[in-house]
């Protein structure tokens, strides 16, 4: 079955947003399917960041619905909470805790919300700092690794609930140039494996090779959303095109 | 520093690795960098010379020849547990044995930071044998005990250290946690003993006092406003306006009043609060006084540290599902509480010394002995050697704390961003 057949998982139809009297989400309409890759991009303060934070309600979203695996956002605390154990995120600044080990930050959440056993949880939180390459830092503190293997851990940490959805905000920004690699290629393979992702970024190799759809953002509208080819090769908005030569000519 | 080296497999290129250089200082040359490195240094080095000089030569004759030791050791029962009924000192002596038994074992069988403190008390306790003060070969005998039992006891816990795997010595430190739980419950029987019972006899707690007095009362105090502090700043950050203006209220009323006003208050103003035939003794009194007063500056202390967690840390906990409780009690108050460990210390030792207010409740703590024995006309006047005395305990005991908590810290900090 094709991507584009599979049934919904987040559908969010005409979010509006704001802080104060500033405009920030201008009617937001974009549904998201099962294992789909969406890449949203877009210039700074175009409102990407606040509509991923909607999702998983870190920002309140006052106008419009948000339904995310058959559950909508309300006000009701049970059904947020839900639903922030079926997603995953990864910040910019990474967020570990800095006072418990990798270990301890990945088990943390597996033990206290799923109830999961210690020796349990410490099996998952093994094959998952296996599978992001760095099992060998897992009795450390996230203050003695690198941004890459803290951003790393992030996600694995992310993954130990074994999330439905992973929503990603630049989770490359804050990272040195050699370490952005290490990060993607753990993004790539999660890709690979069939998880839905939404991927605020603006590595656009990365988004060209690994979305299925990228969707671009301005002044809290949806302006353009395309498949990379279609997206890079034929834009149809000025705003995208404006927004692709500045950011593909350095 | 970021340990990257390990992980990129670096150091395969041709580069060696270099020790730093070692620098040798010899005793000139520390003094020149130390003390004269600058006209200004030079000058203030002589200038403190110059101070100690004076200092050392109205205070070292006088301490050495002139000042009427004796004073201390023939108070010294009086100084340490007021009149505590003579027939009854076992219990006191018993409570000190349990506690350095449990503290050795415990500083064998864990890490550093017990381990320093049980040679420092353990220091403390050879110094006080070998000095001086000790009236009589029994106290002698008893006080060199408790040092055998504490470094006894520490190596006990080293050898189960060394001797037992690791897992297998989960049970014992178990059981030594379970020890330190119910010590208060055993302290408390003990000293107070079970009026009625035939094993106990009660000692009434108007007849405790001195350096056994400010301990309990600074110890009870600490144990029990440190979590009314911390729920305290909990409350003012909440977001039910009922609760939080609550805590305002307690937090800002409290310290708008002098700590006096407040010992007045409990000692005249408790009864009313509570229903007639009540009576609650002088020591409740003085502890509820000092806790609620105490409880309101540890409040702002964790404040402070609850708005220095950066809201990533918030968002990062909620993203992972974690309740509002479970955020604030994993997440939140171990880093806030972290980063308060010296203000909260520091809140602590004022304590500590504040109890010797009590003089109004009216109770007889170590000082208020100590001034109640300078005002005997018997011994005519030894004031300077008493208070000397007094103030070495006091500050024996808050630099105990201040340094432990500066130790602690550094334990608690590892690998801090």
């Amino acid at each position: 079955m094709a991507k584009n057949e599979r049934d919904p998982i987040i559908v969010a139809e005409d979010v509006h947003k704001w802080f104060g009297n500033f405009h920030a989400l201008r009617g937001i309409s974009l549904t998201v399917r099962r294992g789909e890759v969406v890449v949203i991009c877009g210039p700074s303060g175009s409102g990407k960041s606040t509509f991923i934070r909607t999702i998983n309600r870190l920002e309140e979203h006052q106008r419009g619905r948000i339904v995310v695996d058959g559950i909508e956002l309300t006000n009701d605390l049970r059904n947020i909470e839900a639903i922030r154990r079926e997603i995953g995120m990864v910040f910019q600044q990474f967020n570990l805790f800095p006072h418990l080990t990798v270990l301890q930050n990945i088990t943390l959440a597996p033990i206290w919300v799923r109830k999961m056993r210690r020796s349990e949880a410490e099996k998952l939180a093994m094959e998952l700092l296996e599978r992001v390459g760095i099992p060998e830092q897992a009795h450390k503190y996230p203050g003695q690794l690198s941004g890459g293997q803290q951003q790393r851990v992030a996600i694995a940490r992310a993954l130990a609930m074994q999330p439905k959805i992973m929503l990603f905000d630049e989770p490359t920004s804050a990272l040195d140039p050699e370490m952005i690699k290490e990060v993607l290629d753990v993004m790539r393979e999660l890709a690979r494996s069939g998880m839905t992702m939404i991927v605020v970024t603006h590595e656009m190799g990365f988004a060209r090779e690994v979305a299925d759809r990228i969707v671009f953002f301005d002044e809290g509208r949806l302006v353009e959303e395309a498949p990379p080819e279609e997206f890079f090769h034929n834009p149809k908005h000025e705003r995208t095109k404006l927004f692709l030569s500045q950011i593909l000519q350095h | 520093m970021t340990d990257a080296r390990a992980d990129a497999g670096a150091q395969s290129y041709e580069g060696e690795v270099l020790p730093p250089p070692t620098v040798r200082v010899g005793p000139l040359r520390w003094l020149r960098e130390n003390l004269f490195s600058s006209w200004w240094n030079s000058l203030l080095t002589v200038g403190a010379l110059a101070l100690l000089y004076v200092v050392g030569k109205g205070v070292l004759p006088w301490a050495l020849a002139e000042a009427d030791w004796a004073v201390i050791p023939a108070s010294l029962k009086l100084l340490l547990v007021g009149f505590y009924p003579e027939g009854e000192l076992w219990r006191v002596w018993t409570v000190l044995f349990l506690v350095l038994g449990l503290l050795g074992l415990s500083a064998g069988l864990w890490g550093k930071l017990l381990r320093e403190a049980a040679v420092i008390v353990g220091s403390a306790l050879l110094v006080l044998l070998g000095v001086l003060l000790l009236a009589d070969w029994g106290e002698r005998l008893r006080v060199g005990g408790l040092a055998l039992t504490l470094f006894g006891g520490m190596g006990l816990g080293w050898l189960l250290r060394l001797r037992v795997a690791p897992p297998r010595q989960r049970p014992w430190k178990r059981v030594l946690i379970l020890c330190w739980f119910f010590l208060p419950v055993a302290v408390v029987l003990l000293l107070g003993g079970i009026p009625g019972s035939g094993l106990l006899a009660g000692v009434p707690r108007t007849q405790w006092g001195g350096l056994l007095l400010t301990f309990a009362l600074a110890v009870v105090s600490i144990v029990l406003c440190f979590p009314l502090g911390v729920l305290l700043a909990l409350g003012r950050q909440s977001s039910l306006p009922v609760i939080r203006w609550a805590a305002i209220l307690y937090i800002e009323v409290i310290r708008g009043v002098p700590l006096v006003t407040v010992l007045f208050m409990a000692s005249l103003m408790l009864p009313l609060f509570l229903p007639s035939g009540w009576r609650v003794d002088n020591i409740i009194r003085a502890i509820t006084a000092f806790t609620l007063f105490t409880a309101a500056y540890i409040a702002e202390n964790v404040r402070g540290g609850l708005q220095a967690i950066p809201k990533g840390q918030i968002e990062a906990a909620q993203a992972l599902g974690l309740g509002p409780v479970l955020t604030t009690f994993l997440v939140v108050l171990p880093q806030a509480l972290r980063a308060v460990i010296p203000a909260n210390v520091g809140q602590f030792i004022s304590l500590f010394k504040d109890t010797s207010l009590v003089f109004i409740v009216p109770l007889m703590d170590f000082l208020g002995i100590a001034l109640d024995i300078i005002e005997n006309p018997k011994w005519g006047g030894p004031a300077r050697e008493m208070l000397l005395f007094v103030a070495l305990v006091y500050w024996f005991f808050t630099y105990f704390m201040s340094h432990m908590s500066r130790r602690l810290e550094r334990a608690l900090g590892v690998g801090e961003r």
